[in-house]
């Protein structure tokens, strides 16, 4: 689906730049923007894994930059780093000061001058991934920071969290119920985890996943994939 | 409009700051509400009196008419700010926390100082954003320095708590103390601390008050391998 693409000279792969809506830095300049994708959960639910294989999958066809939200600022990012996903100057960890929930919600400004800064220096950008610390089922990103964001449920955590819902679980863009491969050993019933969280989000995609292996994601890499498309278009009607 | 400035919950990144708390803690510095006294009254006396010198003088320029003279001005007082910060790494913190500020004062009070602030190369140090938008909002070179003290006095009572789980009352009580010596330092006829002479002053004759291990600290913080604040 992507252009044939050119390297370079540090390299990279020069992409298409489909990044549309601008944003207005503090010095008052406006810029156009990528996509800014937020993906949160609590803890131990694989978001670092889906970010990792969502890289491993679209890195030959987008330009992306990773910013992570660990409580411990740099556990994340180090894990992204040693697998070598993306140039490891690609990926920033920012300090949550022990609120992981404050820094994609309530006080933004910590993150959106990580996003800022690398989408400066990576220009063009067409995809920004924000990794949510492990958190609460309450904790969801603010619209000011990411456009679109994806909510990481593991199905070893409990069958019934679908059910207790949540803002995270029930406005998230897309909801992913991760490890049901495990679901024979913790006894998780996944087709009851999809049924309640079909009935708490409104018609809105869930998605179940198994990520051993990068491939695991192709399903939201496709969904991404989408939703870029939708806001190359909204540049032209908007 | 001031009491939006002052308030922790302004969405300009504070809440990641521990003002030296981490370090501190982590060194058994801090480890109850009095040595959390002892450290605040220290951290006012020293950086926090500086940070609300540069606080003032950069809310004593005009809000809105922006010349030569006061873009000169503004890259003078970067300049003797960063003279007074030896850390690298609490240098770039500070630029990074005056960002945070700038994009989301600018935003909130829009006025020709604070895109002038914010257009400094890299951006410029957090006490000479919040002075900018203080005058922005209105306020006086006063209001400056007090929100600046105020500021260190917040993020040094949360950090605290969050680290240690201290009596949120108790600690609420050491701020209280810290209010109390703040507004000794700011009006006290004293050379260096007092705002009426900071607001014509000279960038170069601003408080350069520091402290050798505040500077170690944060520069060790910084090679942590992992943290929880930015500094």
């Amino acid at each position: 689906m992507s252009p044939p693409h050119e390297v370079g000279p540090d390299g990279h792969h020069d992409h298409h730049h489909r990044g549309s809506r601008t944003t207005h830095l503090a010095s008052g300049v406006t810029v156009a923007r990528p996509l800014r994708v937020g993906i949160g959960g609590p803890v131990g639910s694989g978001k670092t894994t889906l970010v990792g294989s969502l890289c491993t999958l679209l890195r030959d066809e987008l330009s992306i930059v990773v910013v992570t939200n660990d409580i411990f600022t740099s556990e994340d990012a180090r894990a992204l780093r040693e697998a070598e996903v993306l140039p490891i100057e690609r990926i920033t960890a920012v300090e949550t000061g022990c609120c992981p929930h404050t820094a994609i919600r309530d006080d933004i400004a910590a993150n959106l001058d990580a996003v800022e800064q690398l989408e400066q220096m990576h220009s063009p950008v067409d995809l920004t991934l924000v990794e949510s610390g492990g958190d609460n089922l309450t904790a969801i990103f603010s619209r000011g920071l990411v456009d679109v964001q994806i909510f990481v449920l593991d199905t070893a955590g409990g069958d019934d969290v679908p059910r207790k819902g949540g803002p995270g679980v029930a406005s998230a863009d897309l909801l992913v119920i991760n490890k049901v491969d495990l679901a024979p050993y913790v006894r998780a019933d996944v087709t009851r985890m999809l049924l309640d969280a079909a009935e708490r989000r409104d018609g809105k995609p869930v998605y179940p996943l198994s990520l051993v292996d990068p491939s695991g994601a192709t399903p939201v890499a496709e969904w991404l994939r989408e939703r870029l498309a939708l806001w190359g278009a909204d540049e032209h009607t908007t | 409009m001031l009491l939006i400035l002052a308030d922790g919950r302004f969405p300009s990144g504070g809440h990641t700051y521990s003002a030296g708390v981490e370090s501190a803690v982590r060194r058994g510095d801090i480890f109850d509400e009095s040595s959390l006294e002892r450290y605040l009254m220290a951290r006012l006396a020293t950086t926090g009196v500086t940070d609300a010198a540069f606080a003032a003088r950069t809310a004593a320029l005009h809000s809105t008419v922006i010349g030569d003279n006061e873009l000169d001005l503004l890259a003078q007082l970067d300049a003797e700010f960063t003279a007074r910060v030896l850390s690298p790494r609490q240098r770039m913190v500070s630029r990074q926390l005056g960002r945070q500020l700038a994009r989301g004062a600018s935003s909130v009070w829009p006025s020709p100082l604070l895109s002038a602030v914010a257009s400094l190369p890299g951006g410029t140090h957090q006490p000479i954003v919040l002075g900018a938008a203080t005058a922005a909002a209105g306020g006086t070179p006063f209001d400056a320095a007090t929100i600046a003290l105020h500021h260190v006095a917040t993020a040094v009572s949360t950090a605290a708590i969050r680290l240690l789980g201290l009596d949120p009352i108790g600690v609420a009580s050491v701020q209280a103390c810290g209010v109390h010596l703040g507004a000794q330092l700011l009006i006290r006829d004293e050379p260096g601390t007092n705002v009426e002479v900071w607001s014509r002053s000279d960038p170069a004759h601003l408080p350069a008050r520091s402290g050798a291990l505040t500077e170690i600290l944060a520069e060790d913080h910084g090679h942590w391998d992992a943290r929880l604040f930015v500094a």
